[in-house]
């Protein structure tokens, strides 16, 4: 049931993430959560959009192991 | 005629509010603007009694049947009040609440469970439930009605004081964590206010009450109403004591 791409999530994952106030262009898959500025509120908020748009439920044992933008985009890729 | 207040960009959901300080607070939101969601679980009359007050008077309501320590409810309560209104809740009060009196020794484990599931379980569900559309607008108020039992010890009410006092504190957590999103979590502490739930209860604790009066529910509608408006924006975490002097 997979219909979603890799650079469909990426994009929508930075879109995401640049909402919660970093410039989009730091936003790279090897950025990470914490130089970027994006706490684990930010995260929370992530997580809900993913399960909106994906369906895809991150609960919050999933998201403490993120570190990278690269990190969160292929767990959702992977279940969604 | 009063001037009418400013259409709101989202509705209010008020647990139990088909009477007493529920259904002045209901009242008193709907009277600012807001289109409200009156729950209620089993005063189904008394619900549509406050809705038809509401309408009456020019605001908009609609009464939502719900126990709130269904843990299906919190859903359901708000997909049914943001389809009526079509607008997002912006404003929760948790006021529904049940005690269950006893001495510690005596108080049974059903007692102590109904009172924790209504007045503390409940509000988390629905507290987590409102975060959801708030976070996303980066706006939101959130109204716990606590007491100022969960202040001050009151001899018979150890379950309700428990719940009451952890009200407060998951309202200054909660609000702590999401202050940088816009949204507002505060408690509001009514002491002795005349209500069914206070009918049975000796006037001659009113003389312990410095203000020697009991309150209103307009009383503490007055300081919901202040702490959902706009220039209580910079208030959260805060608990609002609305009760004569008694816990001062």
């Amino acid at each position: 049931m997979s219909t979603v791409t890799n650079e469909q999530v990426e994009a929508r994952v930075v879109e995401a993430l640049a909402s919660f106030g970093p410039d989009p262009s730091q936003i790279t898959r090897d950025a990470t959560f914490e130089e970027l500025d994006i706490d684990s509120l930010d995260l929370v908020e992530l997580a809900q959009i993913v399960e909106d748009e994906y369906g895809v439920v991150l609960k919050g044992e999933d998201m403490k192991e993120l570190k990278t933008v690269g990190d969160a985009v292929d767990l959702i890729v992977s279940r969604a | 005629m009063a001037e009418s207040p400013p259409a709101r960009p989202g509705a209010a959901l008020v647990t139990g509010a088909s009477r007493g300080i529920g259904a002045a607070i209901a009242r008193g939101l709907a009277a600012d603007g807001w289109p409200v969601g009156v729950n209620y679980r089993s005063g189904r009359d008394g619900a549509g009694a406050v809705v038809a007050e509401i309408e009456r008077d020019g605001g908009r309501a609609i009464a939502l049947p719900g126990d709130v320590t269904d843990p299906v409810v919190p859903d359901q309560l708000f997909e049914r009040l943001e389809s009526h209104f079509e607008l997002p809740v912006q404003v929760l009060v948790n006021n529904a609440g049940v005690s269950a009196d006893n001495l510690s020794p005596s108080l049974t484990d059903e007692e102590w469970a109904t009172v924790l599931d209504t007045n503390l379980t409940a509000a988390f569900r629905l507290t987590r439930r409102a975060l959801k559309p708030m976070l996303k607008q980066r706006a939101g108020r959130i109204v716990n009605i606590s007491s100022v039992v969960g202040l001050r010890a009151n001899p018979g009410q150890s379950n309700y004081a428990a719940a009451k006092a952890g009200l407060i504190s998951f309202t200054k957590t909660v609000a702590v964590e999401v202050a940088r999103r816009g949204i507002t979590v505060n408690a509001v502490a009514p002491g002795w206010i005349e209500t069914d739930m206070t009918a049975e209860v000796s006037k001659d604790l009113l003389a312990a009450v410095p203000a020697r009066r009991a309150g209103t529910p307009e009383d503490v509608a007055a300081c919901v109403r202040f702490l959902v408006s706009d220039q209580a924006g910079y208030v959260t975490g805060a608990v609002l004591t609305v009760d004569g002097g008694l816990a001062a």
